[in-house]
């Protein structure tokens, strides 16, 4: 059965109280923070994340090596990054040891099949030693974004530092600090359609993921998963690395999280439904072997 | 750590009490003897048209290699690492190399492979889909006239596909853990390995795998539209023959083997959620299974 929040042994609201990565994070900076520490303290020798491509606000996934280009993959990058494509070159060409990794659930799904089913990822599953989830309703073509930001709310992609999705908008504000908001009614055709067959809203197979809803603007709520997500969280928080709040004292709270995650499934599997009826006694696959 | 106890360690049961070990044996005769324990499963390595690095992939197990002849496995038949002239009978016969339809001699060996085994398992990309040797028109010295390369499942039933060109040490530790514990574990260890190995499964009984090559991906993925840009394909193709372009993979055709690893390693070819959500007490299972002792 696919559960709604995962398993995990702690969720709570953070931020990071290191100024330098909160000033340009995209929420609370839990996934910077949390790299730059496993950096520090030797957990990974460098990570796999979403860093600038070619064009403006292109994900293209590179190895950070320390802090400096950590900064530099900060924010939200609302179209396809394939970390994943990184993954066997980061223990060959980068040679590291200890691998860190942030990704979309369904990227962690990759990675989860490569360790457990390392078919073809030949001394890979265990050099994997932190796995950070972001959480994720749906991602973006390249080309859906251009569309989105330059026609629907009229900015240059160039001129944008920041994108973001919630409270139902989705929001672009520029250097200049103009602010526009489309409703996302109209970006759902946009949309990306392999993430319609998603079902996993907040990284059900990470370590430790995060995500901006249920808690206040600039804080993150963060799912403590593994064991070892845990003995990195906790040695994070112990050397003051993140200042920490009960999820029931915040609001919005965990009640969202659960009723986004909920809608999400739940229309999916409505999807995946619906495609194994598509024809007349046909339909299309159904990759999963249990939902 | 026997693999058992690592097991039921790792399901949260009581860890078994080791049986007490024999003291050393005389000759190599009551060794042997003495190895043949009803609690290892008899496996071979059956070569057919392959290139030995399949065989080599298993011995990347390194220690773990040591582990499992010690505990596991009684490695009966094998032309690289046991001197057993006849096919015997086996637990698990792990199969490399496409078949040549040419070469009679090891039509018969596959045949004798299959109705002596309990499992039959494809190891490698030859033996799976055929790979590089589907592209084979003969004409090479010494035989000239053998031109045909079969994946074995043209011929016989196999029970589980290890694809990929060369198949990696890991996969293959996994899966010689997992038929063990399918033979010989208890009923919980039956279910965990069942369902571990049923995508291997199907894989070895799904028509269009068995023709695997990167439009094996494009058809199946990208085609019904399942593809969501991961680039765990990328990542896999052992000749780098994928880029990820705006987030989609891009096969450069002449590059691809026909190894059908893409396909196999792709999130959206199987994904089974409830075992993956076990991700991290199967990885300690494995890892403690194969723990030197
Ligand atoms: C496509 C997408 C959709 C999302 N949808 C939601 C949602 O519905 N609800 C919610 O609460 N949160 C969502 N998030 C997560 C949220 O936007 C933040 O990424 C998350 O809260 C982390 O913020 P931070 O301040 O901790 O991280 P930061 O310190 O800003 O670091 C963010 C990290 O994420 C990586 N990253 C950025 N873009 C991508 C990408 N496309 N693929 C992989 N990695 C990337 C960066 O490289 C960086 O390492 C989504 C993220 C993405 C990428
Ligand atoms: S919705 Fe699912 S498939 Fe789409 S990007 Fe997010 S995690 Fe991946
Ligand atoms: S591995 Fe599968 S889902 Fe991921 S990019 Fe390749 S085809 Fe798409
Ligand atoms: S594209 Fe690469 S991984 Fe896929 S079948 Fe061809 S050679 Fe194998």
């Amino acid at each position: 059965m696919v559960l709604t929040l995962g398993n995990y042994r702690q969720v709570l609201a953070a931020r990071t109280t290191d100024k330098e990565i909160l000033k340009n994070a995209q929420d609370g900076g839990i996934v910077t923070a949390l790299f730059a520490y496993a950096l520090e303290n030797d957990i990974i020798d460098g990570a796999i994340v979403a860093g600038p491509g070619q064009l403006p606000w292109q994900g293209m996934p590179m190895v950070a090596m320390n802090r400096q280009e950590l900064l530099a993959a900060q924010k939200t990058k609302y179209n396809i990054s394939p970390n994943m494509k990184l993954l066997k070159e980061a223990t060959r060409s980068f040679g590291l040891e200890k691998v860190g990794f942030v990704g979309v659930p369904c990227m962690l799904q990759g990675l989860r099949k490569a360790q457990v089913y390392p078919i073809a990822m030949r001394d890979v599953p265990d050099k994997i030693a932190l796995v950070l989830g972001i959480f994720c309703m749906e991602v973006f073509p390249y080309q859906s974004m251009v569309q989105l930001v330059e026609d629907h709310t009229n900015q240059k992609l160039e001129s944008v530092s920041k994108m973001e999705i919630g409270k139902g908008k989705f929001t672009v504000c520029t250097e200049r600090c103009a602010v526009t908001a489309i409703p996302l009614k109209v970006t759902h055709k946009y949309e990306q359609p392999g993430c319609h067959v998603c079902l996993d809203y907040v990284a059900n197979l990470s370590d430790i993921s995060s995500g901006s809803v249920g808690t206040p603007d600039g804080w993150s709520t963060v799912f403590v998963r593994t064991k070892k997500g845990e003995a990195v969280w906790n040695g994070a928080v112990a050397e003051g690395w993140f200042e920490t709040q009960p999820i029931e004292q915040v609001k919005p709270g965990l009640d969202l999280v659960t009723k986004l995650a909920t809608e999400k499934i739940t229309k999916n599997k409505k999807t995946l439904e619906e495609r194994a009826a598509l024809g007349v006694g046909k339909g299309l696959r159904n990759p999963y072997l249990s939902t | 750590m026997g693999l058992l106890s690592s097991i039921k360690k790792g399901m949260g049961g009581e860890e078994q009490q080791m049986p007490p070990t024999s003291p050393p044996a005389q000759t190599e005769e009551a060794r042997r003897e003495e190895r043949a324990t009803p609690d290892r499963i008899r496996v071979g390595h059956v070569h057919l048209c392959g290139c030995t690095g399949c065989v080599v992939a298993l011995t990347d197990i390194y220690q773990g290699l040591f582990k499992v002849l010690d505990d596991y496995v009684d490695w009966v038949y094998g032309t690289t690492i046991a001197d057993v002239r006849r096919i015997p009978e086996m637990d698990v016969a792990l199969v490399e190399g496409a078949v040549c339809l040419q070469d009679h001699e090891q039509i018969q060996d596959l045949r004798t492979t299959r109705l002596q085994s309990k499992l039959v398992v494809a190891i490698g990309s030859c033996a799976c889909t055929g790979n590089i040797l589907r592209f084979s028109r003969g004409g090479q010295v010494n035989q000239p006239q053998h031109e045909s390369f079969a994946p074995i499942s043209d011929l016989v039933d196999v029970d589980v596909h290890i694809p990929t060109c060369a198949p990696t040490p890991q996969q293959i530790r996994n899966t010689i853990v997992m038929a063990y514990l399918l033979l010989k574990g208890t009923d919980d260890q039956k279910a965990l390995a069942g369902r571990w190995l049923k995508p291997m499964m199907d894989l070895a009984r799904t028509p269009f795998y068995q023709k695997a090559s990167f439009n094996t991906l494009m058809q199946e993925v990208i085609n019904q539209g399942l593809c969501m840009g991961c680039g765990t394909c990328a990542a896999s193709c052992p000749v780098r023959a994928i880029s990820m372009e705006f987030g989609k993979p891009n096969g450069t055709r002449d590059l691809c083997i026909n190894c059908g690893a893409c396909y196999a390693q792709c999130p959206r070819s199987f994904f089974d959620h409830d075992l993956m959500e076990q991700h991290e007490s199967i990885m300690e299972l494995i890892q403690g299974a194969m723990a030197p002792k």
